[in-house]
């Protein structure tokens, strides 16, 4: 029976005048304080706390969380796989957590040797010819791929500002697009849940910049027709964008860049189990055809013979779009990831796709799959529809994944893709056993036969969290986003 | 993890599914021939064995480099924390009553970080801090409807190239702005010629990227201001701990690295971009990035909120404030252990004591034949640059058999140095050795 524990513990509740934990360093000679004009008035107001108060209130706090290490989080297109522990150790080993990235190369060649070692094994999964690990995360590198694209099509005299985006798509797509100067241009789906391939055929033009496509896509379905849509749009005069969101599905079975894309994301924390951090830090790296490589930002990673340092001297390069090469610690992982498993990915991928396969035929005949009987496959993940549900029993879908909290799972993915009404939508992973996909599928049909008979339970979910149903409407009508906020 | 948990039970479940080949959508054209294992799935011991073993190229150094980013300790109850399978394996909180520790930790680090800059409205993280001063322009463009950017000359090269890239694709033009010679502060004269035209903000650094505090910030806001210009405030947050907050001396924006303050430095990534407003619904609604609001719940409990959520990408599409979906929470949560241990007395101590072994490093350089430091006249925080008779590079070649490594050139014969909390006086006494013998 799962319980979350459930604490009000106050941080400023807690402090004392008084009481610290923490000894300043020693100073090596006396300096005189800072004129008034500089200083601060009042020293701010922070908490006085000992250590063991810092410990003891976020221990509790770690205990009102749900992570991968609680249980199941069949979060769709979040790829919420086991993240092995190994790698926490040795990213946090002092030889690569000590270096400033000014440090000269000569201090670092084992890092870099890492980075490169990792550039190679990822151009070898996705099929691409030249790789950055600048980007921050996903969302970062569509943003960076947006404006290589666009660098590539300004060299060839302009005119192309827009970037077709499916109606499936994670809205991520549009918003990077945006940012990157482009108009999106809503591309819609047909009754199989795949990109319309006439309305695509209709909508290129010598506008069209390209077209961002996530493959499988956000139901879970694969876009067998990418080799006519690429033809389409490379014959337009565009160029395709691979979003790495649910490539864990194909890892080490098919490459994108053999089906014609020409940038290829990698979310890190999806595909290479590296962990999410509650929101972040993530790692997104990008890959391109050689034809785009002179626009990949700077700073390069050069190999001379057994020497690696870092190249500024790329005049066509869209520049950078953060500070320095990108977050090191999360690539760290990925390649212990790699390194132990890029010879079986293929084995990781056809797990992935088993287990989310079995779950859908445990649920299929108590839920709505949209599309299902003109698309029967599901690879990594799939949509079902509370939309039924809904309308006989007053429950939808952020109800029935409020419920699943109660029975110590992760809700999946609600409302999303936008496609489907009262979407639910579920990626198991390859790390669940057949147990916890069984108890899962339970829990589901179980709810859905509460939705009848007991609704006002399902629908005041949770009651086991450490939180009733919060009030987000009135957070967002009179927000208080921090205290002295609140003190106004 | 070479065991996948289904396994075993994948001849039934596959009887359960009763379809052959679950990879029929894929064209046989591009499906690869999934060669056996090559090569094998390799155990922990091998995994670690070669990755430390690549690693083993590094080289332990004691570097006088920060310029933004920095070297801390991090204590043991940060770590501690921040390893917790709770916080670090959780996905962005979108079940709130189930992720409340991550919800609250993150509440508290806009909190924390609010009193420290000044400024009530802090968001849930960004990258880094090139990423947050991007995001801070982008702001002002929409808020004012303008088309320039006034920034000053002497900022981070980093920075200032992230900065470029972002503004290229918005269509907005940097505006730099020149510095005294001497002193290395802003040139006033030359803001309110640059104000001119009309900005959508003015953004400088505070410390500044060369170590030393601007002194006339009061009067900049007020020139921006009289302008209809935003003023954006960039800061190392550690150095509030001392000085006066940039909220309060008329930032309109502060943007900033945060990562030193409870993380580890790993060679520039992770990082922790800062990212503040002032309480202006006009600026909260076009703000970036994620907000975690306070509420109750049904029961009336305090319980904690993604808020103000229609600014973002996943309801807003093309039309969101910014694309970030990830940023970088759990460094948030870091920093928010790291800010509740030190406390105001730990963080002030913090912050004089760098100053103070800053200026000790500053002496003895200054003492060494041909060398100047600080270089410019202005009040320094713990960054500080030194002339010198050598180039940077002879510098650091001459160091590097040491296991010491100098100052960001900023010159052809001036280095950016820096101080942190790892610095012994012994290390500063022996880059002096060696310079000396230079």
């Amino acid at each position: 029976m799962y319980r979350q524990a459930a604490y009000d513990d106050d941080l400023y509740r807690r402090s004392r005048p008084g009481a610290a934990g923490y000894v300043p360093p020693a100073r090596f000679e006396d300096a005189p304080p800072l004129p008034s004009a500089l200083s601060r008035e009042v020293p701010p107001d922070l908490p006085e706390l000992s250590e063991q108060d810092v410990m003891r209130h976020f221990l509790r706090l770690s205990h009102m969380n749900y992570g991968v290490d609680t249980g199941m989080y069949p979060l769709g297109s979040c790829t919420m796989k086991y993240n092995p522990k190994l790698h926490e150790v040795l990213a946090n080993v002092p030889l690569l957590t000590m270096h400033h990235p000014e440090d000269p190369p000569f201090f670092v060649q084992g890092t870099l040797a890492l980075m490169w070692h990792l550039s190679e094994l990822l151009k070898d999964l996705s099929g691409t010819q030249a790789l950055s690990l600048q980007p921050a995360a996903g969302a970062q590198a569509e943003y960076l791929g947006v404006r290589i694209i666009m660098a590539s099509h300004a060299e060839a005299g302009g005119g192309r500002d827009e970037m077709i985006v499916p109606d499936t798509a994670h809205g991520t797509n549009p918003a990077s697009s945006a940012m990157g100067g482009c108009r999106v241009v809503e591309l819609p789906s047909r009754d199989d849940g795949r990109v319309d391939v006439d309305a695509l055929a209709a909508i290129v033009s010598t506008r069209t910049a390209g077209l961002m496509l996530t493959n499988p896509n956000t139901l879970g379905i694969f876009e067998r027709d990418i080799h006519e849509i690429a033809g389409i749009v490379h014959d337009a005069g565009g160029l395709l964008y691979y979003d790495g969101a649910n490539l864990n599905a194909l890892v080490g079975r098919a490459r994108p860049g053999d089906m014609g894309f020409d940038v290829v994301h990698f979310n890190f924390h999806k595909t290479f189990a590296t962990p999410h951090g509650g929101g972040g830090p993530g790692a997104g790296a990008i890959g391109v055809t050689k034809a785009l490589e002179p626009y990949l930002p700077v700073p390069r990673l050069v190999r001379d013979g057994d020497t690696f340092s870092w190249s500024y001297d790329a005049p066509r390069s869209i520049g950078q779009v953060r500070a320095y090469y990108g977050n090191v610690g999360v690539m760290v992982r990925a390649y212990a990831y790699l390194y132990a498993n890029h010879g079986r990915m293929h084995e990781i991928s056809g797990q992935a796709v088993l287990n989310a396969m079995y779950l859908l035929h445990l649920l299929k005949s108590h839920f709505e799959v949209p599309y299902y009987d003109d698309a029967p496959l599901r690879m990594h993940e799939f949509v079902i529809s509370c939309a039924a549900l809904k309308k006989e029993t007053g429950c939808g879908a952020a109800d029935v994944a409020r419920r699943l909290l109660d029975y110590g799972i992760h809700a999946p993915t609600v409302h999303f893709p936008l496609v489907v009404k009262e979407a639910l939508m579920i990626e198991p992973t390859e790390t669940e056993s057949k147990g916890e996909l069984d108890a899962f599928a339970s829990a589901l049909i179980e709810i859905k036969k509460e939705c009848y008979e007991d609704p006002k339970t399902v629908r005041s979910a949770p009651h086991v969290a450490s939180r009733r149903q919060l009030d987000i409407l009135a957070a967002a009508k009179r927000p208080v986003l921090s205290r002295m906020h609140e003190r106004g | 993890m070479p065991f996948l948990p289904s396994e075993p039970d994948n001849e039934s479940m596959r009887a359960c599914i009763g379809v052959n080949d679950l990879f029929s959508d894929i064209p046989p054209s591009v499906r690869l021939s999934c060669p056996p294992l090559t090569p094998p799935p390799r155990g922990d011991v091998e995994v670690e064995r070669a990755v430390l073993g690549t690693v083993g190229a590094n080289r332990p150094v004691v570097s006088f480099r920060g310029g933004g980013v920095y070297r801390h300790h991090v204590p043991a109850v940060v770590s501690s924390i921040v390893s917790r399978g709770e916080f670090a394996t959780s996905y962005t909180p979108y079940q709130p009553e189930v992720s409340q520790g991550m919800l609250q930790s993150l509440y508290e680090y806009q909190c924390l970080m609010a009193e420290l800059v000044g400024l009530p409205v802090v968001n849930a993280s960004m990258y880094d801090w090139s990423t947050a001063l991007a995001e801070a322009m982008l702001l002002c463009v929409r808020v004012t409807h303008r088309d320039a950017f006034a920034v000053p000359d002497t900022m981070s090269p980093q920075r200032r190239a992230v900065l470029g890239t972002y503004a290229a694709a918005a269509g907005v033009d940097i505006i730099d702005i020149t510095h005294h010679p001497e002193t290395g502060q802003m040139d006033l004269e030359h803001l309110a010629a640059v104000l001119g035209r009309p900005c959508a903000g003015v953004y400088i650094e505070s410390p500044s990227y060369l170590g030393f505090f601007e002194e006339h910030v009061p009067d900049m806001a007020a020139l921006a201001h009289d302008t209809g210009a935003l003023l954006c405030v960039g800061t190392d947050p550690l150095s509030c701990g001392l000085a006066r907050a940039p909220g309060s001396l008329g930032a309109d924006v502060v943007v900033g690295e945060a990562s030193h303050l409870g993380n580890p430095v790993t060679y520039g990534g992770p990082l922790l971009g800062l990212f503040a407003v002032r309480d202006d619904m006009a600026l909260i609604r076009m703000m970036p990035g994620r907000l975690i609001g306070k509420t109750v719940d049904a029961d009336g409990a305090t319980g904690y909120v993604m808020s103000l959520q229609t600014r973002e990408q996943h309801i807003r599409r093309e039309r969101a404030t910014s694309n970030i979906c990830t940023n970088e929470a759990l460094c948030a949560v870091a920093c928010a252990a790291y800010l509740s241990y030190l406390g105001p007395r730990g963080l002030a101590g913090l912050a004089e004591a760098l100053m103070a072994n800053a200026r000790y490093a500053m002496r003895r350089l200054s003492s060494l034949p041909g060398w100047e430091a600080p270089a410019y006249r202005s009040f320094h925080f713990r960054e500080f640059v030194a002339s010198s008779p050598v180039s940077p590079a002879a510098i650091d070649a001459a160091l590097a058999p040491h296991g010491l490594a100098g100052g960001i050139p900023v010159g052809t014969h001036a280095a950016l140095y820096c101080i942190t909390d790892l610095h012994r006086r012994d290390d500063i006494d022996m880059l002096c050795t060696v310079l000396e013998g230079l």
